[in-house]
């Protein structure tokens, strides 16, 4: 167990060395002078550009740059953006934030389409079936963001149900209208994939047997039929976690949520290559991380799978 | 005695026994194939019936726009009619620049769905062959390629975009080509983790040993053996992505950073319509509308090929 975990781990390296590199890079080959742009009309002499650039190794060739981006990432400096601040701070306000969207979307997606799965696939090809199915196609089609307006318009403004926007003071009430938004495409798929499930093992000998032991239909779907249907579900609310926790810059915006999404998409816009690439790399431990979690997750819904040799 | 000797030597007579359905079969016939199995299944469905006939029509309002609507979409606005209600000859309004809205939902049809099918060619190119390798030849082939999808599988994909729309052969030419290229480099992997599953699932069927003992080459039994076998889920993901691929156009428009302004998209058109959001809703309704049934058929359409094409399904 402890040496799947290891190997696990080192793998991270060569993905986490092969995103930073081409993160920093794509920065680094975005247009524009990021410290010109610091200034507004007026320039400013050469030597406070020479020195800003020199402060931000931005005079030195692309490799070294990166060489002592990773160099102080190992000693856990991650310096300072460009407006000052230190980015372990603004990692520290904005990751909280998207945490917490990301884990309500997850309960969302996860507890409904789980729950609407489970029915739908106990009384295949019903009525509730027939209707879930069509609504979760409908619901996949729509883009997020016309999805996020629309119920912000309807829900926040024409009802008043619920603040239309988020703002600085972030509460988990507040962030319950972004995180349906965000949470309802994934809650199709787990809709759609708890059913398609459900439905295998239902055929499954194991559950015969259960019913022929005269075991109550409770306890053979919640103990036989759910758990064993749970494994591919669980792999894909792991892999969209990671999705969550970056992809969330449309919904973000349109809600003025200030997380993760927001923050990296002005560091992008102002080529802060040392924020963009410490935001990215926190993501890709976060993706990784979930990915570890789900395969051990199996080794519990499933005892037949072990990870010793 | 006699009775009970007929009843014990009781011959059915041949119309109560299976026997006609046996000979109905004709043994020199070739078998059905999957894709003839599937298409025998498809042609029931109502779900595909539907999908088709949308797309049908989507694909001729795209080549033929002229025959939907003669008002010109763009020129021809008038300030005067800004967020008007519909009116005759417009039936569903004006924007906010004074354009009808109707028109200009059937123009924009043709970018949004040159940027679905463009994005998916590409990415069966790509994605197909990578899969293809890494999963036929697996060890360090297998890796490399994983570990490459891994790569851009973690990159945001407004710094892909914002990137790539500058290299200098993009900025010159913004436009479908720009999106599309955003599109595949940040869309490849998915299509080459399924690609891959199905290879590896038929690459040690008999069918290809038997290729390879009869002297057939590895490639040559991967191209003509072992690809054909798993093309089923490959075209299943393929046409859902169209869909996809439409809704990511509309996304990188509504960031500010997909096809220019001068490009009639529904994208475009949607991202215009925020401002006047609160005002004049039907400015993004109409637009989205257009674009959620597109890809809706789209997605019924890959659901129904699904269902026809896996044969896990078909036994239930």
């Amino acid at each position: 167990m402890i040496q799947f975990v290891l190997r696990r781990l080192l793998q991270v390296i060569p993905v986490f060395l092969g995103t930073t590199l081409l993160v920093y890079f794509m920065v680094f080959a975005l247009p524009g002078d990021p410290i010109r742009a610091l200034f507004g009309d007026r320039p400013p002499s050469e030597a406070v550009i020479a020195q800003l650039r020199q402060q931000y190794n931005l005079d030195e060739p692309f490799w070294v740059q990166y060489g002592l981006f990773l160099k102080n990432l190992f000693t856990f400096n991650l310096g300072v953006d460009f407006t000052g601040q230190p980015i372990a701070d603004t990692l520290a306000r904005v990751f909280p934030v998207t945490a917490m969207l990301a884990i309500e979307a997850l309960i969302i997606q996860g507890v409904f389409g789980i729950a609407f799965g489970l029915v739908a696939g106990l009384r295949k090809g019903g009525f509730f079936d027939s209707t879930v199915l069509v609504l979760s196609l409908v619901v996949i089609a729509i883009p997020t963001f016309v999805l996020g307006f629309a119920l912000q318009l309807l829900i926040g403004v024409q009802l008043g149900w619920a603040k239309p926007t988020v703002g600085s003071n972030v509460t988990w009430g507040s962030l319950l209208l972004p995180a349906v938004v965000l949470g309802l495409v994934s809650f199709a798929y787990v809709l759609r994939l708890t059913r398609a499930s459900v439905i295998e093992n239902m055929n499954a000998d194991y559950v015969r047997t259960a019913t022929a032991k005269g075991l109550a239909r409770r306890q053979v779907v919640m103990t036989h039929v759910l758990r064993n249907s749970l494994i591919p579900v669980i792999t894909y609310l792991g892999a969209s976690l990671g999705a969550l926790m970056g992809g969330a810059i449309v919904t973000e915006a349109i809600f003025n949520v200030p997380g993760v999404g927001q923050k990296l998409y002005q560091a992008i816009l102002r080529s802060e290559g040392p924020t963009v690439v410490a935001i990215v790399s926190v993501l890709v431990l976060v993706f990784v991380l979930a990915n570890l979690l789900v395969d051990l997750l199996y080794a519990w819904l499933d005892p037949r799978i072990r990870y010793e040799n | 005695m006699k009775t009970n000797r007929t009843s014990e030597h009781y011959v059915a007579p041949v119309e109560e026994t299976p026997l006609l359905a046996t000979d109905a079969v004709k043994v020199d016939d070739a078998p059905l194939s999957l894709w003839a199995d599937a298409w025998r299944k498809l042609r029931r469905r109502p779900l595909f019936i539907i999908s088709a006939i949308m797309i049908t029509l989507i694909i001729v309002v795209a080549v033929f726009p002229g025959l939907f609507t003669q008002v010109a979409p763009d020129n021809g606005c008038e300030l005067a009619n800004s967020n008007g209600a519909p009116t005759e000859g417009h039936p569903l309004g004006f924007t906010f620049q004074g354009c009808d809205i109707y028109s200009r939902i059937i123009h924009g049809t043709q970018a949004s769905l040159m940027v679905g099918v463009f994005s998916v060619i590409s990415v069966l190119i790509i994605g197909v062959t990578l899969g293809a390798l890494a999963g036929f030849f697996g060890g360090w082939v297998d890796t490399v390629i994983a570990r490459l999808g891994d790569i851009f599988f973690a990159l945001p994909i407004v710094l892909g975009a914002l990137v790539l729309t500058q290299l200098p052969l993009m900025r010159e030419n913004r436009g479908v080509g720009t999106v599309v290229l955003v599109l595949v480099v940040l869309g490849w992997p998915q299509m080459a983790r399924i690609t891959r599953g199905a290879v590896i699932e038929v690459r040690n069927a008999d069918f290809v040993t038997a290729a390879r003992s009869l002297g057939v080459s590895r490639i040559g039994s991967l191209v003509s053996h072992v690809l054909p076998n798993a093309l089923a889920p490959i075209i299943v993901l393929a046409t859902m992505e169209l869909g996809v691929f439409i809704v990511a156009e509309a996304t990188l428009s509504f960031l500010g950073i997909g096809m220019p302004g001068s490009v009639m998209s529904w994208g475009n058109d949607i991202s215009a319509a925020q401002a006047s959001i609160r005002t004049n809703p039907a400015v993004l309704l109409y637009p989205a509308t257009a674009l959620s049934i597109t890809v809706l058929s789209f997605i019924m359409l890959g659901d129904a090929l699904r269902d026809a094409l896996d044969p896990k399904s078909r036994q239930r």
